[in-house]
């Protein structure tokens, strides 16, 4: 077997290259060939981004409160908590007393946790800085 | 389900070829794949709701596809009440369609008012943009919807494609306080 490459051999390669590049340019012009001298209506409104009809007003990527990002992270967290009461709750006669022990424990992990986020404050959302 | 043709337009026919006008053509392609965008507000919008289900079946006139991008739309069909607070969105809405644009009134709020002839209410669409055809009625019945529709469709046969283009289409946006050139 030949495993030898030769530059001829990326040819297609090339050929697939300009006529990708060829297209673009071709179609570009042909716009403004059949589109013709005669002026489309424009205006700013007409050109807006959004289409709802209602003017835009600022900028969407202006900073908001960590606190938002604090409680979806947090809301993640417990959410997973419950997450694992599924598998548990399918399997509950099986692992018996056992099972319940452990995720007796497991709930008192989460709820040290819990009582160190609300010691922290971090649920007090509506409080003034 | 039996189902009729439109209907060629005129022209020279021979075994094999049809002769027409490119205006025709076009115009007859136009008129019966219209995008509408339902500009519903009230209770008209209910009864364009029934216009365009089953029974009453907007789409055997080709428009089944309802536009809410006003770029993809043909025909704007304001239905309802609208206040004056709503008049900008429904002027943006317009100016942000393409052409060829057309525009239809649908029930006595859109037309002139209506009922409410009051201070909050913008007495008739055609105080903010141009109105090609009128519904009557308070609400009209489906059938009257699908009337103006067809009125709609008789205009966009029957348009000149130059016409978008002319300066008295221009002229005709400007008195609605249209702007036509970009500024820049």
């Amino acid at each position: 077997m030949n495993n030898s490459f030769v530059p001829e051999d990326f040819l297609p390669v090339l050929l697939q290259i300009i006529v990708a590049l060829g297209f673009v340019v071709l179609v570009m012009v042909l716009t403004h060939v059949i589109g013709g001298k005669r002026k489309r209506i424009r205006s700013i409104r007409k050109e807006e981004n959004f289409e709802c009809g209602i003017e835009v007003k600022g900028n969407a990527r202006f900073p908001f409160s960590v606190k938002y990002f604090l409680i979806a992270i947090l809301f993640v967290l417990f959410d997973v908590e419950v997450v694992f009461f599924y598998p548990w709750a399918l399997n509950f006669t099986a692992l018996s007393w056992a099972g319940f022990f452990e995720m007796l424990l497991f709930i008192a992990f989460f709820l040290v946790g819990f009582y160190y986020i609300v010691k922290k404050g971090a649920l007090e959302w509506s409080k003034e800085e | 389900m039996p189902y009729t043709r439109v209907a060629p337009p005129e022209g020279y026919s021979a075994p094999g070829i049809f002769a027409t006008s490119f205006d025709k053509v076009i115009g007859l392609a136009r008129a019966n794949s219209i995008w509408p965008l339902p500009f519903a507000t009230s209770c008209c919008g209910i009864e364009f709701m029934a216009t365009a289900a089953a029974h009453y079946d907007l789409g055997r006139f080709g428009a089944e596809r309802f536009s809410y991008s006003p770029r993809q739309a043909d025909l704007l069909m304001v239905m309802g009440t609208i206040a004056k607070k709503m008049a900008p969105i429904v002027e943006q809405v317009f100016e942000q369609m393409a052409e060829p644009r057309w525009v239809i009134a649908v029930g006595a709020c859109a037309s002139s008012g209506g009922i409410f002839d009051t201070y909050s209410v913008l007495q008739g669409i055609d105080r903010i943009v141009p109105v090609d055809v009128y519904v009557p009625g308070c609400p009209p019945r489906p059938e009257q919807i699908l009337d103006g529709f067809m009125k709609i469709q008789e205009l966009v046969k029957n348009e000149a494609l130059r016409k978008r283009y002319s300066p008295e289409y221009r002229a005709a946006l400007e008195r609605f306080g249209i702007k036509t050139v970009h500024p820049v």
